[in-house]
């Protein structure tokens, strides 16, 4: 399980670096969504990976997960939501303002 | 609890939704309960530097949850500093926006304002590393609206850029934090504090990575090489005041790095010694000197002050670098006066630009209104912004400069004069530009309408900068305690009330 969490962070965290890189505002917007997928899971195991146990301790439980990476996870996915809602409307306004959605022109050559 | 503590978050916190839900349609109530708020956050932190000034920190228990489990804001002096300046700041800020008329461009302004002011102030107070996150990411989220305020095409297209690269900052950050937790299993400061310094040797690697990826975000936000590239645009292309009003959110990264690396990564940590310090002089010094290049080659007036203020967070880096309780008080008075002085020239390039209708330096134009006073102005910022007699931009290098002494003495001492001449070179350039060679054009001066509260604001940051000049000696005394307070740490932790552990 460890390897397959491992790899889920990697590959998403190397396939969202690489859609950053791009030119154009779609793709610079999902490879961060990607990215913070990543995190999300990284948040998530940090506090290590348990299988079948429940977050806050009970009397009848034989050991508890750690529930604190659940609440952490919890906040950076609303974050996450709320910014990434943020850069679609600006990015929807750049592009119709400019009527183009690369990301990397220089604008001090056009103003 | 002493709870004037967690006023500077509250009392933005409820007023900006009161500004946005009952205030929208009436600019004039907007404007008397913004400069209000602000006028009482001024107050607050008032309160707040005197009773930090004599007592040891003291922490606020939200929700009265003991300290490692529960959020805690803890009140030291540092933050106590922070959040005057940065309660005066906006005082000027709003006024200026204000007497121009900015607020009137676009919508919510003062309402995004007022977020603005909690983020910043809630990340000064917070005692948690995960809330420094939510902090950073409530001023971030103000700051996008604000930026792009006023609208224009170039505006958002650079918007986008700020908030993709500041997004991506975000990322990192909880990457350094969940590797922290991982390790240490907590993220409260004072406790991270006690548990890194008695961490296993075995973990030493991963710590050494999250410290590295820490820096690396707080290097984003205070536009440290190599990740300054978001802050020329952006400060350029942002509305005078709103880039005035960020002069202090670099240095809310500058905050983070002297508090976290002087608390929980200490010079003395077996894991990371000498680490952070190694990779932060060398990423000083060059911003430190791209800083005065950009300033000499700049080709607009907001670019000229975007610049400066790069150069201006490389000789704070510089300064923290060290490390040390002489350098921390270096770097604390050279953080106060740099933050009046970036925001003194970015308001006189909105004053310029507002007359021009656009900041180019490429060649002369016609005279603008009020010249004389704008030029004065103008001038006195950027003899603060060089490090230049007899403003306290001066007193600060020099501080820095004898603080430094000892080993890489020599290439720190050649950056800092050497920038200091091309900052000077570079600022003279412009304002000959902009105000000599003016009069060789045909003069056809359009009339301006009358802004004195602008001109109040300017005045009143300038007057800060001179107040820091003459009150340069007791105040030196106060920064060195502050940095005693700040290397000394087991005031800092004590006040988080920690349970003793079994081991």
């Amino acid at each position: 399980m460890e390897v397959l969490v491992a790899s889920a962070v990697g590959i998403l965290t190397a396939a969202g670096i690489y859609l950053i890189l791009r030119l154009r505002t779609f793709p610079v917007i999902v490879g961060l969504a990607l990215l913070s997928y990543a995190v999300n899971v990284f948040i998530f195991a940090s506090g290590r990976l348990a299988v079948g146990l429940p977050p806050v301790l009970s009397k009848a439980a034989q050991g508890y997960t750690d529930p604190l990476t659940q609440a952490l996870v919890l906040t950076a996915i609303v974050i996450s939501f709320g910014m990434t809602a943020v850069i679609v409307m600006l990015a929807l306004g750049a592009f119709l303002e400019s009527g183009s959605d690369r990301i990397d022109t220089d604008d001090e050559g056009e103003a | 609890m002493n709870h004037w503590i967690i006023a500077p978050v509250v009392l933005p916190a409820i007023l900006a939704p009161l500004i946005v839900l009952f205030m929208r349609h009436d600019l004039v109530l907007q404007r008397v309960f913004s400069l209000a708020g602000t006028g009482a956050l001024c107050g607050v932190a008032a309160v707040l530097l005197v009773t930090a000034g004599s007592a040891p920190p003291e922490a606020y228990f939200l929700g009265n949850w003991p300290a490692p489990f529960g959020i805690v804001l803890v009140l030291d002096r540092l933050a106590a500093l922070m959040v005057a300046l940065t309660a005066f700041l906006a005082l000027m800020v709003q006024l200026y926006v204000i007497g121009t008329d900015w607020d009137t461009r676009g919508q919510h302004f003062h309402a995004l304002f007022q977020f603005q002011l909690m983020g910043i102030c809630g990340a000064f107070l917070t005692g948690d590393a995960f809330n420094l996150f939510v902090f950073f990411e409530v001023l971030l989220i103000a700051s996008y609206g604000l930026m792009i305020h006023g609208g224009g095409r170039v505006r958002l297209r650079s918007g986008v850029q700020y908030v993709a690269y500041n997004l991506l900052g975000s990322t990192l950050f909880l990457f350094a934090l969940a590797t922290i937790y991982s390790v240490t299993g907590t993220l409260n400061m004072a406790d991270l504090a006690v548990k890194v310094a008695a961490l296993p040797e075995g973990d030493a690697a991963l710590v050494r990575v999250a410290g590295v990826l820490l820096l690396m975000v707080f290097a984003i936000k205070g536009a440290l090489v190599p990740f300054q590239f978001w802050l020329p645009g952006t400060y350029a292309l942002a509305p005078g005041p709103v880039a005035a009003l960020f002069a202090v959110m670099t240095k809310v990264g500058a905050y983070a790095v002297i508090r976290v690396f002087s608390l929980i990564f200490p010079s003395g940590t077996a894991a990371t010694a000498g680490l952070f310090a190694d990779l932060l002089l060398p990423a000083a010094l060059v911003t430190l000197a791209l800083g005065a290049v950009g300033v000499l080659g700049a080709a607009s007036l907001g670019r000229l002050a975007a610049f400066g203020a790069i150069a201006s967070m490389g000789t704070l880096f510089t300064a923290i670098s060290g490390f040390r309780p002489e350098t921390t008080a270096a770097a604390l008075f050279y953080l106060v006066h740099s933050t009046l002085a970036t925001a003194v020239l970015f308001l006189v390039a909105d004053l310029v630009t507002d007359r021009r209708h656009d900041d180019a330096l490429s060649r002369p134009r016609p005279p603008i209104a009020q010249e004389g006073l704008i030029a004065a102005l103008f001038f006195a910022g950027c003899i603060a912004m060089a490090g230049m007699p007899p403003l306290s931009g001066f007193l600060g290098k020099l501080q820095i400069l004898d603080a430094m002494r000892g080993r890489g003495m020599a290439v720190v001492w050649a950056t800092i004069l050497g920038t200091s001449l091309v900052m000077i070179v570079g600022f003279a350039r412009a304002g000959s530009l902009l105000f000599w060679k003016s009069h060789e054009t045909l003069s056809e001066s359009e009339p301006h309408r009358p802004e004195s509260l602008g001109f109040v604001a300017v005045g009143g940051l300038l007057a800060g900068l001179v107040a820091l000049t003459l009150a340069a000696g007791p105040l030196s005394g106060q920064f060195a305690s502050i940095a005693d307070e700040l290397h000394a740490r087991t005031p800092y932790i004590e006040a988080n009330a920690l349970p003793e552990r079994q081991p």
